[in-house]
């Protein structure tokens, strides 16, 4: 694919809202209508701008849930003292506009020519970004072997649920369930630690990719235990939320 | 804030530079780390951006953005790209 | 201006009884915000001391010392340059008045320096007459490290910006040289009732 074609418009544009679909109680997947769309990578993010009546702007960095080729669509997590997060998934609805800026990213991003086996990692919204490589991964028919990890509080709090309940062949999805977990539940019940990592990351002799994504803490314990662990520095992919995953 | 990384000013960067940058190398001036921009330490929400060598602390660079102009201090790098 | 983002609202709470006490462009939180520019330092009591004066002339306190100062309990109304303005802050700490009149006053303009290298300036004006602090507890509790313990400078009527975290020293000067965020094109003074966020305004 041509270069030019990947390189994000530098200027802000309105988008539409196409469609806004709850995930969880308190995550929404925002669906846009792009006109100058450029296309994106998986793992890249945009950034949204909003403008109150007083001139007053607010701005925030979303990745995108969707992969190369499919509608650009982002995931937010409402935050309760969120200033900006509220607004996308309570208030914006179809037919909305929207402004944005990118694609952006070209760090954090997977194609499979990057091979594996690939290592994910996701700390609760930490997974918007990941679930864009493995659709990324599905569309392409690659057969690089998966495992994701995630991390959340609760059964309902894990995003993209259903689809990674039937995830596609190659796929392993760990959970760990930090804060409460359902009866009968026979998965990890604690935050990702070094003896949870050794049992489910791939050995480091295999020369894998690892990309790790969620709140900073939690990026700072994962990517420390993986190169304490043999990963290369240069393996270990790390994008930060920040303490709340995102506002 | 907690601090976040260099994936979050990617757009600051895309503005500013009128490229991609978050996997465009640097090195510390203080210390001579060198890592892609990706994995700076960034401080946001405050006043204006700060970012921060990873491994010694030092501040590389400054944006503030006032009245729709942004302000950029690369001082603290000796490489940038 | 991009297109208004329908149905968008800054933060405005305006809550019953904070008429006339809430600046221009100024929203009300009940949090805390914690904003930085760099890693939180730890700084051991055993090690650490304040210093107020100039050159070779400087009057410094250990932590034991400083805490035997006599001290104020304030309650006050902070403003952050970011919009949020935080009511009926409480908070204990040693006029700065006490430590001018100890270390001996001299020099119009002032410079807080801070562990992690930050610093801001001030003109002595704005810290005496009652009007600034080295503040150690806030809430009745110790000044956790987030928010500037073990002693942060308290300057309630300019923008919090002033208010340094962490600080170690006032150094007592003849010019008013800009600070950290002043250097950046923020105002030389920061007096949140006139709206003087940025240097012109």
């Amino acid at each position: 694919m041509a270069g030019t074609a990947l390189r994000g418009r530098l200027t802000w544009q309105v988008a539409k809202v196409a469609a806004v679909a709850a995930e969880t109680a308190s995550v929404r997947t925002i669906t846009l209508d792009v006109p100058d769309w450029p296309g994106h990578r998986a793992g890249q993010h945009l950034d949204i701008r909003l403008t109150d009546e007083d001139g007053y702007v607010a701005e925030r960095s979303y990745s995108i849930a969707s992969a190369p080729g499919e509608p650009v669509a982002i995931t937010v997590e409402r935050l309760d003292d969120g200033e900006v997060s509220p607004y996308l998934t309570d208030e914006l609805r179809a037919g909305d506009d929207l402004e944005l800026r990118g694609p952006i990213g070209g760090y954090f991003v997977w194609e499979p020519g990057d091979g594996g086996p690939l290592l994910l990692l996701a700390g609760g919204s930490g997974i918007v970004p990941l679930r864009s490589i493995l659709r990324h991964r599905e569309r392409t028919g690659s057969t690089v072997p998966v495992r994701l990890l995630y991390s959340s509080r609760t059964l309902d709090d894990v995003i993209y649920r259903v689809e990674f309940d039937m995830a596609a062949s190659g796929v392993e999805v760990v959970h760990t369930l930090t804060r409460h977990q359902p009866p009968g539940w026979a998965g990890y019940a604690r935050r990702v630690d070094a003896a949870l990592l050794a049992e489910v990351a791939w050995p480091a002799a295999g020369t894998p990719l690892a990309y790790v994504c969620g709140p900073t803490s939690f990026v700072e314990a994962v990517s420390q235990a993986l190169v304490q662990d043999g990963y290369p520095p240069q393996r270990v992919k790390t994008e930060r939320f920040g303490a709340t995953g995102g506002t | 804030m907690e601090a976040v990384d260099g994936n979050a000013i990617g757009g600051l960067l895309l503005e500013v530079f009128g490229t991609e940058m978050t996997d465009a190398p640097s090195v510390c001036a203080s210390c001579g780390d060198g890592r892609q921009v990706a994995e700076l330490v960034v401080y946001l929400r405050g006043p204006g951006t700060v970012v921060r060598c990873r491994s010694c602390g030092s501040v590389l660079m400054v944006f503030v953005t006032i009245h729709d102009r942004t302000c950029v201090d690369l001082m603290g790098l000796a490489v940038l790209g | 201006m991009g297109p208004i983002s329908r149905g968008f609202r800054r933060r405005r709470q305006d809550p019953a009884g904070s008429a006339g006490r809430v600046p221009p462009g100024q929203y009300v939180t009940k949090d805390f915000p914690v904003l930085s520019a760099g890693p939180t330092p730890h700084t051991a009591l055993d090690r650490w001391s304040f210093s107020i004066g100039r050159g070779g002339q400087q009057k410094t306190w250990s932590w034991a010392e400083f805490r035997a100062l006599p001290s104020q309990d304030v309650t006050v109304d902070i403003h952050c340059v970011t919009r949020w303005s935080k009511l009926d802050t409480a908070w204990q700490g040693v006029s700065v008045d006490t430590l001018l009149d100890l270390a001996g006053h001299d020099g119009p303009f002032a410079m807080a320096h801070c562990d992690g290298g930050y610093t801001t300036n001030l003109p002595v004006a704005d810290l005496t007459g009652g009007k600034a602090w080295v503040a150690y507890a806030y809430d009745g509790q110790p000044l956790a490290p987030e928010h500037g313990g073990p002693a942060r400078l308290l300057v309630p009527h300019l923008y919090f910006w002033k208010s340094a975290k962490w600080v170690r020293s006032l150094e007592l000067r003849d010019t008013n040289e800009p600070g950290f965020w002043e250097n950046y094109g923020y105002h030389i003074y920061g007096d949140p009732w006139r709206e003087q966020r940025y240097a012109g305004d």
